[in-house]
């Protein structure tokens, strides 16, 4: 039986990583995301999980170690966060060129410079190219869950791509909460073993990761793009299977009374929630708003997002990270993307909110969509807006 | 109007080091361990011990908490060090009829006045309990109790695991001191 505790988010996230009996992590610490991988240091040294840590000297040696871990077939995990993924950065675009399925819980936290440790998704945003899955948690409980529900999808043999939990820094990372810690039996009913299908053996030897000239290298990469896009199969079946066992249903686009709503609200990440107490009040006030929430960030799920928002005459979406001198949030060019050629489409209005920890309130949230209906009505110079910044 | 029904939210006030964060978990764990919803986070950032900091509460008794912003509309707060109600504003946002439970050796009236504090004040004199009982200043386990008896969020026995699962072998001191805070303080 899974026991339901009160427990810091990271803590639980270390446990739902023991949990899936991996072989081997590397990391670095690094605020926010340290609890985590100091939990699963001092597990290790405990003996509670027969794993090898690999204490690195840097971020860039941790997605670099494992890499071989993964290439030999050893379930691997490792976590960062901000600089941290910035300076693994290079290494991260080869996980998923070579296919090889590590597990990375990604605490959000804005990048230099100035200097901040708090939360945004601008190192989220860093690595949207890179060709991971990207899977965006809203509270410690998703985090839990998508951490194990990550191995299943990503060594899936019709997968084998690496995965990003994000859960936000300190919003998620530092707070302790109600979370049902699933029972061992039910993640080992749930996670086959990693079978890696040609992993590095010194009695076997495979050549991995090699050079391409242009007569083969968009081969490769054609090849990896039409594998991440089927990957959203296995990530619909990944999380209907843990709706069986675990009775938490995890979609691409989540709604929060939104059927039939003519504005709704996009949210991403921990703010989420903070945000549907903001709807459930507007709509006592008579407004007629609802939510959806974007769970899979990559791959994008366009027919759903299309699907979610297609009743609805204004769609007020918010960002966490700025593209500068772009076209606003990432979030919000993507959505405008998906929706562009669509006969009937919301009016898209973009906010970007919450840098570098900012505080957005349920307040905050209600004059968001006050004021984001009123643009949306009578139109804006602005390419985006941004909310709460002293002139 | 942030405020759902069931919902209590209290803000801890206190200086870096005297455990204003460790307090919060603890009353959350216990919470959730009655069946209740509850969350406890830090005012985030890293820790500089004596700078006042604040860490935050919330229990609800029916539904999940929701909100994940800084309380910034307590029903109760709470002040572990005396020296900080001069300095922050520790009334800021108070829900009207919210109660102020300070760690200190003058009355309430005398809080009230001196601060002029326009909202009921409970006292309890947590530095001299925690120094007999503990042998040490450090208020946090007392200041609990104090905490656990005006705003009756969770049963006071709830609290003994919490205590023991964080302070182990000297769990059954501060459980004495946490029991000595919920008797002592006075409305």
């Amino acid at each position: 039986m899974a026991t339901r505790i009160g427990v810091e988010v990271s803590i639980a996230v270390a446990d739902a990583v023991k949990l899936c009996n991996p072989d081997v992590i590397a990391a670095y610490p690094i605020t926010p995301q340290t609890h985590i991988v100091e939990h699963l240091a001092e597990l290790v040294a405990n003996g509670e999980l027969d794993a090898e840590y690999i204490p690195v000297e840097s971020e860039h040696s941790a997605m670099s170690a494992c890499l071989g871990s993964a290439a030999t077939g050893a379930r691997t995990f490792t976590a960062t966060a901000s600089q941290g993924l910035a300076l693994m950065n290079e290494v991260v675009y080869v996980a998923s060129a070579m296919r090889l399925p590590v597990i990375m819980a990604v605490a959000n936290r804005s990048l230099s410079a100035p200097l901040s440790i708090w939360c945004d998704h601008s190192d989220m945003m860093s690595v949207r190219d890179t060709g991971w899955i990207q899977i965006i948690t809203e509270n410690g409980q998703q985090a839990v869950d998508n951490t194990i529900i990550s191995f299943r999808v990503g060594e899936d043999p019709q997968v084998l791509l690496p995965v990003m939990v994000h859960l936000d820094g300190f919003n998620l990372t530092h707070v302790v909460e109600p979370i049902m810690i699933p029972d061992q039996a039910e993640v080992d009913k749930y996670l086959p073993k990693n079978r890696f299908p040609l992993p590095l053996n010194p009695d076997k030897p495979v050549a991995m990761g090699g050079f391409a000239a242009p007569a083969i290298f968009m081969e490769t990469k054609w090849a990896q793009e039409v594998n991440i896009q089927n990957s959203k199969k296995v990530i619909l079946q990944a999380w209907d299977e843990f709706n069986k066992i675990f009775g938490r249903k995890y979609e691409p686009i989540e709604k929060y009374q939104s059927d039939g709503a003519k504005t709704l609200i996009l949210t991403v990440g921990s703010s989420g929630e903070t945000a549907s107490v903001a709807v459930d009040e507007l709509k006592k006030e008579g407004m007629d708003v609802g939510q959806v929430r974007i769970r899979l960030w990559r791959p994008f799920p366009f027919e759903e997002l299309r699907e979610a928002v297609k009743g609805a005459d204004v769609l007020i979406v918010m960002d966490r990270a700025i593209s500068f001198g772009g076209p606003g949030g990432p979030i919000a060019s993507e959505v405008k993307a998906a929706l562009y050629n669509q006969a009937k489409k919301p009016n898209v209005v973009n906010y970007v909110i919450s840098l570098g920890g900012r505080d957005t309130t349920v307040s905050d949230f209600k004059n968001i969509i006050k004021q984001g209906v009123g643009i949306a009505e009578k139109g804006s110079k602005n390419e985006y807006e941004i909310y709460g910044v002293r002139g | 109007m942030t405020q759902e029904k069931s919902l209590v939210e209290i803000r801890w006030h206190g200086r870096g080091g005297q455990g204003a964060v460790t307090t919060t978990e603890m009353l959350a764990r216990a919470a959730i361990a009655e069946g209740k919803y509850a969350q406890a986070f830090p005012s985030f950032g890293p820790e500089r011990r004596g700078a006042p900091v604040q860490a935050f509460n919330r229990v609800d008794s029916k539904k999940p908490v929701r909100i994940r912003a800084d309380i910034t509309e307590p029903d109760y707060v709470v002040v572990l060090d005396p020296s900080l109600l001069d300095k922050v504003n520790v009334t800021s946002g108070l829900k009207k009829g919210g109660y102020v439970i300070v760690n200190t050796r003058k009355s309430a009236g005398g809080i009230k006045s001196e601060f002029k504090i326009d909202y009921p004040v409970a006292t309890v004199n947590a530095s001299k309990i925690a120094r007999e009982v503990l042998g040490v200043n450090i208020v946090n386990t007392t200041m609990l109790g104090a905490v656990i008896k005006i705003t009756n969020v969770i049963d006071k026995k709830s609290i003994n695991e919490p205590i023991e699962l964080r302070f182990g072998k000297i769990a059954d001191r501060n459980i004495k001191a946490m029991e000595t805070g919920y008797e002592q303080v006075a409305v």
